[in-house]
């Protein structure tokens, strides 16, 4: 009796550990519910470009393609870390982690200068309502973007500190979780506001 | 004073000047008594940076009765002005932040946080664990809450308080429209403490799917959790639809952008939408944890197992999905053309039927059962026959052709507040009177509870019956004065003493509260209702990691069936050896990363950039501070838990 009762308790403990990935799906699914409330407003607002240039005449597809290769690059790049934290090799982990963040870097650096050139042609987040509507939801997702780089930098700061072990093991899994989540993200946005757009 | 300080603290008032003074002295007074008594320190180590869900829901506890204080001194200050015709004690605009100041408050600084009270406070105890599944993001949850509040509530002597209503439709919440702070203020409050609902929701449904006791299985929670459980996922789906709807408004004041705005290509309908889509399954967040209440409460005072638990569950998720698909219901109006209306008349007519089985599952586990009428079991008999009508009164509004009569009339306030208060705050009241024992370890006194029990139900009656009648007379909501003509008269006399009742049995609640303090009941026990749940099982207040040894489940109503059926079984799993338990330790960044969320709200509802930006700065490192943190528990010896479990009386 006693014993069954001290092994329960020992099982409990162990748990916590898979409570983290848990939440975070959870995170992810409300996170997805903003995404979508965003393209909602933009499917709404599409066209309501108040006598303004539209999407075809403003995004350019050269920059929105790279963009987009260099988003998928990254997202491959952090799943080659995870691979690497999975045979244990800390330089490796970090090596493609670093990659990871300097085509994060690319990409963020990318938007704002597409975001800056389409402002200097008038294109601003005051024109029109289809605009707003662009800059709310591509700069969302751009933010997000931003916010995981930090966040990553930070993971790697830890796992220079402490080298690979649950703790960090375990924010590796959640943050690559997290890029490839915007990654999905992006390729709706890619779709639907850039390729939509131009056609 | 300067010309600008003259813009930035609220001035020209007598109530407001009164409000400045009133603050500066209780701030003072309680500066000077944590000074005097050297409390900081115990303030700081014992509540700022506590983890333990039952102290943070104590602190939600006493945060929503505050703010069931001032929203409720808003209702009276507008009913005043309501009494009679032509009445100068109000002025037009005054009395617009009033009804919005009361709405928001109500809903999102009272309900919310007495709900969130009393998962924390239950939830644990009630599924056997000895925490929630992320304790320090339950401290943030708090914060975030509080100091959300805080900000919203500034707007009354700094500022200004926003005016455009409690859901704030654009164009008038745009910046033409309301250029000044205020609104500013109802975005940042509402969105910070927002946040902290929505991780709420996570946390608890995380809880309630992976904490349970062992042996425990889903169809075997206690309706309260389950009721939680179903609050939780519409949380999760509701809450970031709240988020983004407030984001937008906010791009469309900050950067001048046209989502919301009647000019530039942007559409104000899509605003009332997305806050609906938000603030209909909203009213079921707040009232299916009341729902939960009644069953606990009806099943042990009427010593039975509840009637049609599966039938209860299975409305209370069909209801957290329907409420989903119902929100246009609130803008039948809009014109969106027969079609949408028809759906959604008829989605909002079926949630009656959920709603119905439960009502008759609760009459029926009344039926033949030996009923006690103690003070949470009055409540329930009291809100049956109330949310009946409010219930009855909401079918009228959801017949569409129909609503477009009663459309922003006072039928509708009376709808509203029937099962706002007949459903939610009476469930949230019945609950406190029942757990107040397990959070305090004695009960609320009987006699003063039993005034301000009548008070409040009959001031309710008095209260919103001639409002119902005011409707049909034609009488529209958000009015601030009417004319002798109109005939309104006694009716508003009428309602205007009945919310003074309301305000009396209030009273008698505060009163109660301090009396008991004093002279109420002890109870030594641990289960002074001879309750069914596991709960019960432990003494009151829960020693900081609940249960000694996690409780083995084998049935539902697990304490009823240890008490009577297994009873040697279960003492014998009391005596066995203990082993260290594991907890969190303390935090202050919760603290610290809210109060740098209220510097950015603040900065950011000023358009003080600096501010906004260092706040934000703030909040960043704070994250990051808390990703490096490593040891962030610890065990309790054996020893510490033999001399707490002996101090409190349990044989070891
Ligand atoms: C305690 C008794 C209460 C009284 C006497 C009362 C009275 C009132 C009055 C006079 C109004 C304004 C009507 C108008 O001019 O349009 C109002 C609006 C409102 N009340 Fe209450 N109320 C009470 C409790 C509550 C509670 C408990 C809640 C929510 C949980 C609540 C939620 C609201 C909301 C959402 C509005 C609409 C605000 C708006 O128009 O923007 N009230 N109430
Ligand atoms: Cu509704």
């Amino acid at each position: 009796m006693a014993q069954s009762a001290i092994s329960v308790d020992a099982h409990h403990e162990h748990q916590h550990d898979t409570f983290k990935l848990l939440g975070f799906w959870i995170f992810l699914v409300t996170d997805c519910i903003i995404f979508a409330c965003l393209f909602a407003v933009y499917a709404v607002l599409r066209t309501h470009t108040d006598g303004d240039l539209t999407g075809r005449e403003l995004f350019e597809v050269k920059g929105f393609t790279a963009e987009t290769f260099i988003l998928l690059a990254s997202s491959f790049t952090s799943g080659l870390a995870s691979l690497a934290m999975h045979k244990g090799s800390k330089k490796q982990l970090l090596g493609w982690l670093a990659v990871t963040v300097l085509l994060g870097l690319s990409f963020v650096g990318l938007e704002i200068t597409e975001f800056a050139n389409m402002a200097s042609e008038g294109a601003k987040i005051t024109t029109n309502g289809f605009l707003s509507s662009f800059f709310t939801l591509v700069g969302t997702h751009g933010l997000h973007v931003s916010f995981g780089l930090i966040w990553m930098i930070g993971v790697m700061v830890q796992i220079g500190r402490h080298d690979i072990d649950s703790l960090t093991k375990e924010k590796v899994t959640i943050v690559g979780l997290y890029w490839h989540f915007l990654d999905v993200v992006w390729i709706f946005i890619f779709t639907v506001v850039y390729l939509l757009g131009v056609m | 004073m300067g010309e600008k300080a003259k813009g930035f603290f609220v001035t020209g008032d007598p109530l407001i000047y009164g409000a400045d003074v009133s603050i500066i002295i209780t701030l003072l007074g309680i500066l000077i008594f944590l000074t005097y008594f050297k409390k900081w320190g115990w303030l700081w180590r014992e509540w700022l940076t506590t983890v333990d869900h039952k102290k943070i829901g104590i602190m939600y506890l006493v945060s929503s009765l505050l703010m069931l204080f001032r929203g409720g001194v808003d209702a009276l200050l507008m009913r005043m002005q309501l009494a009679m015709p032509n009445t100068h004690f109000l002025q037009s605009q005054h009395y617009n932040e009033i009804f919005t100041t009361h709405g928001t408050i109500m809903i999102l600084f009272m309900a919310m946080p007495f709900m969130f009270a009393l998962f924390n406070i239950v939830i644990p105890l009630q599924i056997g664990a000895r925490d929630v599944a992320y304790p320090f993001l339950n401290a943030m949850s708090f914060w975030l809450f509080f100091f959300g509040a805080l900000l919203f509530n500034l707007s009354f002597v700094i500022g200004g308080s926003p005016d455009a209503g409690w859901l704030s439709y654009p164009p008038l919440s745009e910046l033409a429209g309301s250029p000044g702070p205020g609104q500013n203020f109802y975005i940042w409050g509402i969105q910070i403490s927002g946040i902290g609902s929505l991780a709420t929701g996570i946390n608890f449904l995380v809880t309630i799917l992976k904490m349970r006791a062992p042996g425990m299985k889903l169809m075997q929670m206690p309706l309260f959790t389950w009721s939680v459980l179903s609050s939780c996922i519409t949380i999760i789906f509701a809450f970031p639809v709240l988020t983004v709807t407030l984001a937008l408004l906010f791009v469309d004041r900050f950067f001048g952008a046209h989502i919301f705005t009647a000019t530039g290509g942007g559409n104000p309908m899509m605003y009332v939408n997305l806050i609906w889509m938000w603030g209909h399954p909203e009213v079921y967040i707040v009232v299916l944890p009341a729902f939960g209440i009644y069953s606990e409460i009806v099943s042990t005072f009427s010593k039975k197992k509840i009637f049609g638990y599966k039938s209860m569950v299975f409305s209370m998720m069909i209801i957290s999905v329907l409420g989903y698909f119902t929100w246009v219901h609130h803008f039948f109006t809009m014109g969106a053309g027969a079609d949408v209306n028809t759906f959604f008349a008829i989605t909002t007519m079926a949630i009656g039927i959920p709603t119905g089985v439960k009502i008759f599952n609760w009459l029926f586990t009344m039926f033949r059962g030996r009923i006690t009428m103690t003070q949470p079991m009055l409540w329930t008999l009291a809100f049956i026959p109330c949310f009946l009508v409010g219930g009855a009164t909401g079918v009228m509004l959801a017949a569409a052709p129909a609503d477009y009569q009663y459309h922003n009339s006072y039928f509708l306030i009376a709808h509203f507040h029937q099962t706002l208060i007949g459903g939610v705050v009476f469930g949230y009241l019945a609950g406190l009177y029942y757990w107040w024992p397990k959070m305090f370890g004695f009960k609320l006194n009987d006699r003063i509870g039993k005034w301000a029990f009548w008070t409040w139900n009959i001031g309710f009656y008095v209260c919103f019956m001639p409002q119902y009648a005011l409707g049909f007379m034609g009488m529209t909501r958000r009015v601030y004065t009417y004319g002798w003509d109109m005939g309104w008269a006694p009716y508003n006399m009428v309602s205007t003493v009945g919310a003074f009742l309301m305000g009396i049995g209030f009273v008698f609640q505060v009163w109660q509260i301090l009396y008991s303090i004093k002279h109420g009941e002890r109870d030594l026990t641990g289960d002074p209702w001879n309750g069914r749940t596991l709960e019960w099982s432990i003494l009151s207040p829960a020693p900081h990691y609940n249960f000694a040894h996690l409780p083995a489940v084998k049935s539902d109503d697990a304490w009823w069936d240890m008490k009577n059926h297994r009873y040697g079984a279960a003492v014998q799993d009391n005596i066995k050896e203990y082993t260290p338990i594991h907890m969190p330790k303390n935090s202050g960044i919760p603290f610290l990363m809210s109060a740098c969320w209220f510097v950015a709200g603040f900065g950011l509802t000023f358009e003080w950039i600096w501010m906004g930006v260092a706040g934000l700065a703030g909040v960043g490192i704070c994250l990051l501070a808390r990703s490096f943190q490593r040891n962030t528990d610890y065990y309790i010896p054996v020893d510490e838990i033999k001399r707490t479990e002996a101090s409190l009386g349990r044989v070891v």
